[in-house]
């Protein structure tokens, strides 16, 4: 890991209304690192992942990404928004283009890549996340699973400093789970910097680094996934997980 | 019928000119319809702003006035001219005001079309690092144009059939319906079977619009 961090968050504030939905957040993340933020229903959670590539704007606090503050809106902001990947929970895949061009779409538009070396590298991601043989299909015609994997290969067609992703197997059925999870293992074990929103505990103690706890918009607890699981220490947290690890 | 089809001629004259403006007003409300589109789901106020005045103030106008306006406002009034041949001076005004009046309806239907999509589409689409332009252009547009194949084509239809408001409204283009009165005015054509005819006539170009349409919108449909 290098001195400095990819991501800082410094004092980090967001409302929603009256609501108070991030809490001075202080969260830096080390290149490679993967961190895995769990945590109750309307904890903040998503709002923290999606801060971190502008989709949400924040009242006040810093946010930066390779020591460089994120720019308010423009050109800069969508080239920083190319070195953030994100996963969505609903996937998102663009439903008039193919597999492919999906994946193909943001190389050839935002990194001005010729057709043919995008069209390239988009076969070796659907590979890579095996679903290569589907590449001429249209979104509608995927399984949710397979969905989310082109979803995974879209986002890693930009050459992302950073991947985010907001409870990527929520939408799932029970079966198809295991596929991205195996997927996202993959990733995080090649050395890919990740921040994953989810409440796939065994994800968490697979391939995490580092567990993130928040509840009510503060980051409550941070630990490794072996002390955070065996060990926690705020009241908060031990509550949480006897609720998620009792049955 | 025999003195309907006697002064055939006319009645293709007439209708060539209706399709004439159809064309061209439709096309001008086409890109005028986008190009308001694009202002009214622009991240910028001021654009959204001037493109909702825009389309509540002439949508709202019966273009009838639209017309008069084009007519005696900006061509008697203010001088404004586009040719010095007279026929296609007034043809070009028709033209206008039949283009800012229906493009407000195109954009209605874009805008619909617009709202189908998922937001996690567009949200999707500014990860990849997408600019606002380049949302509307690759990932917005192309799906609301699809949704909205239907609706545009009863755009279009209305279209059609509100060219004959340019000649009532002054404009004195001589389209399907301005050649039937004066084929009456000059007493050489029948009444009823005329109007039959012509009634016919704007069927003929309207109804393969609607069957044209229904099925592009069936097959440009997007899955989702």
């Amino acid at each position: 890991m290098t001195a400095t961090p990819l991501v800082v968050l410094e004092d980090v504030n967001k409302h929603f209304g009256q609501l108070h939905v991030l809490k001075d957040i202080q969260l830096s993340v080390q290149s490679g690192e993967v961190v895995v933020v769990i945590g109750p229903s309307g904890s903040g959670k998503s709002t923290l992942c999606r801060t971190i590539n502008r989709l949400e704007t924040i009242d006040n606090g810093r946010i930066m990404l390779d020591g460089k503050e994120l720019p308010a809106e423009g050109r800069g902001l969508a080239k920083l928004r190319s070195d953030v990947g994100m996963v969505f929970q609903s996937f998102n895949l663009f439903s008039h283009k193919t597999v492919l061009q999906n994946v193909t779409l943001g190389p050839i538009k935002v990194l001005k890549k010729g057709r043919a070396e995008a069209e390239k590298r988009g076969m070796e991601l659907l590979d890579r996340v095996q679903i290569a043989d589907q590449a001429n299909k249209y979104p509608a015609q995927l399984s949710g699973g397979q969905q989310q994997r082109v979803a995974i290969a879209r986002a890693l067609a930009m050459n992302p400093k950073v991947l985010m992703f907001d409870e990527p197997t929520s939408a799932l059925d029970p079966e198809m789970v295991q596929e991205v999870l195996d997927v996202m293992i993959d990733l995080a074990t090649e050395g890919m910097t990740m921040v994953v929103v989810t409440h796939e505990m065994g994800f968490a103690r697979r391939a995490a680094h580092r567990v993130v706890f928040m509840a009510d918009g503060e980051i409550v607890e941070e630990a490794t996934p072996d002390e955070f699981f065996t060990n926690p220490q705020k009241q908060r947290a031990k509550d949480f997980l006897s609720k998620i690890l009792s049955h | 019928m025999e003195a309907f089809f006697a002064n055939f001629d006319l009645v293709i004259n007439g209708f060539s000119w209706t399709v004439r403006l159809t064309l061209l007003s439709a096309l001008g409300s086409f890109l005028l319809g986008l190009v308001l589109t694009a202002m009214r789901v622009s991240p910028v106020p001021l654009m959204r702003g001037i493109a909702t005045t825009y389309v509540e103030t002439v949508r709202n106008t019966p273009l009838t006035l639209v017309l008069l306006f084009c007519g005696l406002g900006l061509s008697s009034a203010l001088g404004f001219t586009f040719t010095e041949n007279v026929e296609w001076d007034v043809f070009w005004f028709a033209v206008i005001g039949l283009s800012a009046y229906t493009a407000c309806f195109v954009s209605e239907s874009l805008r619909s079309g617009i709202n189908t999509i998922p937001l996690g589409q567009i949200e999707a689409a500014r990860s990849i690092g997408l600019t606002f332009g380049q949302n509307l252009q690759l990932i917005l547009l192309p799906q609301a144009l699809r949704a909205v194949i239907g609706p545009l084509g009863s755009v279009l239809i209305a279209l059609t059939k509100n060219t004959t408001i340019a000649s009532a409204a002054g404009l004195g283009v001589i389209e399907a319906s301005a050649q039937m009165k004066q084929m009456f005015d000059k007493g050489i054509a029948p009444v009823i079977p005329t109007f039959i005819g012509f009634a016919i006539g704007f069927l003929v170009l309207t109804l393969p619009m609607g069957f044209f349409f229904s099925w592009l919108a069936r097959r440009m449909a997007v899955a989702r």
